[in-house]
């Protein structure tokens, strides 16, 4: 933990913002291109300080506190929220775990690639990734990843769309075809993805696992901006290249919008696997960490990326075993694939909820958080936010339990 | 055998560390404020409503 604090500020906080795209994600994205061609990315920018009220919070909590999510919980609300948000974690990341699985598997086959080969080269390479035993290079090498994400830019360039069209339909609020049910999924869906709440246990694990203090908060907020900037800004790249791609066609996930453009343009189908592969494998790597980094922080093993196997065996026993069982479900044939994709919107509106009520009160809490406590402003900010997400994204789990709900 | 000892032991060491953190946790740190207690009343209503959806949802799959 020490050699990180020689890290300069600016990429000490960077990850954690950077990494928002998973295979759930790109799929959202591609779908509402695809429905709605650029009509939402009005709709996609003012996602941007959504993401950025919410995860500042988090990485001034892990800052100040020094204690990841799942710890602060368990010493403020006591042991009966804790165990409730640690169980809970641990099924949600283990569920999205199998669905960046299936994400990557689809976007290999595409290229020939057997299931089992991706499977067995995803383990290796992370297991390989967080051997290393610092933290600093499993973060050099995942932001080289996030980098991969950009690959959507110069897609969509490809692709040709039009700049009048973006900026008549694009910039200006509208909802084509009227608010309806199926409007408001589409809504709820890019809402969901954007704000998931693994990405808060997960992000304020990896502040204090870096060893941030409060003096780096400033650098976090700049870099918080940044990554919810650029994570918005290659979502509507994706838009752009399947709104202009595949406009009106029905899309269910992002191999299939992959497929449909490979027929277009082999080169930008690639790219578009290519970035389904590499957002999974980023989804992968965070999430396989969250859990970890959360059972560590509860039962007191060592719990850091700078530590070697010998040194932390249950950190790295859960970081593998969580990994390597959800990549063998993928392989079982008839494993119900879209079950899982479906029963992790559930399970994530039991655990989104809580996790930012929690979040909104722990930064309330003057005792602990003493001149980095909530003002009336960020109250009222994040509060309005806090309310419009666990609405909005309990209705998404509602709408997937009663597919008829908002139609 | 020497593993299946050892892994029993680690199990066993485990529970113990549970029993451990529910001691350690057992009273909530924050003060209970009004607002703290009705965020986590209607936390509680709001999960309770929800896992009651859950519990339809899953009898309506198993009936039909």
């Amino acid at each position: 933990m020490e050699g990180d604090h020689a890290v300069p500020g600016p990429f000490r906080a960077r990850l954690g913002r950077d990494d928002r795209h998973d295979a759930g994600g790109i799929t959202t994205y591609a779908a509402t291109g695809a429905k709605y061609g650029y009509n939402l990315i009005w709709f996609l920018i003012i996602l941007v300080p959504v993401a950025y009220y919410v995860q500042e919070m988090t990485v001034r909590l892990g800052a100040v506190t020094k204690r990841g999510h799942a710890e602060a919980i368990f010493d403020a609300f006591g042991s009966f929220w804790g165990w409730f948000s640690l169980v809970d974690l641990m099924i949600l990341d283990w569920l999205t775990l199998v669905t960046e699985f299936i994400g990557m598997t689809a976007a290999m086959r595409i290229f020939g690639v057997p299931d089992w080969l991706t499977v067995l080269a995803v383990c290796l390479l992370m297991g390989l990734i967080v051997v290393n035993g610092r933290y600093w290079t499993w973060e050099k090498i995942a932001l080289a990843f996030c980098f991969l994400n950009l690959i959507y830019i110069p897609a969509a360039f490809m692709v040709r769309p039009s700049v009048t069209q973006i900026i008549r339909d694009g910039l200006v609020p509208n909802f084509p075809g009227g608010f309806n049910g199926e409007m408001f999924f589409f809504l709820m869906a890019n809402i969901g993805t954007t704000i998931a709440p693994w990405m808060l246990f997960f992000q304020q694990s990896s502040v204090v696992d870096k060893g941030m203090t409060e003096k780096d908060i400033p650098w976090g907020r700049a870099d918080t901006w940044l990554g919810a900037w650029v994570t918005i800004i290659v979502a509507i790249f994706i838009v752009l290249l399947t709104g202009t791609v595949l406009i009106g066609v029905e899309i269910n996930d992002a191999a299939q919008a992959s497929a449909a453009i490979w027929e277009k343009d082999k080169y930008v189908g690639a790219m578009m696997a290519i970035g389904l592969f590499d957002a999974g494998f980023l989804g992968a790597i965070c999430i396989s960490l969250a859990s970890s980094w959360a059972f560590g922080e509860i039962f007191g093993w060592a719990h850091s990326l700078n530590t070697k196997i010998k040194e932390a065996p249950w950190f790295y026993a859960n970081y593998f075993f969580t990994l390597v069982t959800a990549g063998l479900v993928v392989l079982i044939p008839g494993a119900p694939l879209v079950l899982i994709t479906l029963f992790v919107q559930v399970v994530a509106v039991t655990l989104l909820p809580a996790a930012l009520v929690f979040l909104i009160l722990l930064l309330n809490d003057k005792p602990t958080m003493g001149e980095y406590c909530n003002s009336l402003g960020q109250n009222v900010i994040g509060g309005a936010i806090v309310i419009t997400i666990i609405f909005l994204s309990t209705c998404y789990g509602l709408s997937a339990l009663f597919p008829s709900l908002f139609q | 055998m020497a593993l299946v000892k050892s892994i029993g032991a680690s199990i066993a060491g485990n529970l113990e560390k549970i029993r451990e953190i529910n001691r350690r946790y057992s009273r909530p740190r924050i003060s209970m404020s009004t607002a703290v207690r009705i965020s986590l009343l209607t936390l509680r209503i709001y999960l309770f409503v929800l896992v009651g959806l859950l519990v339809y949802k899953f009898i309506t799959i198993l009936t039909q």
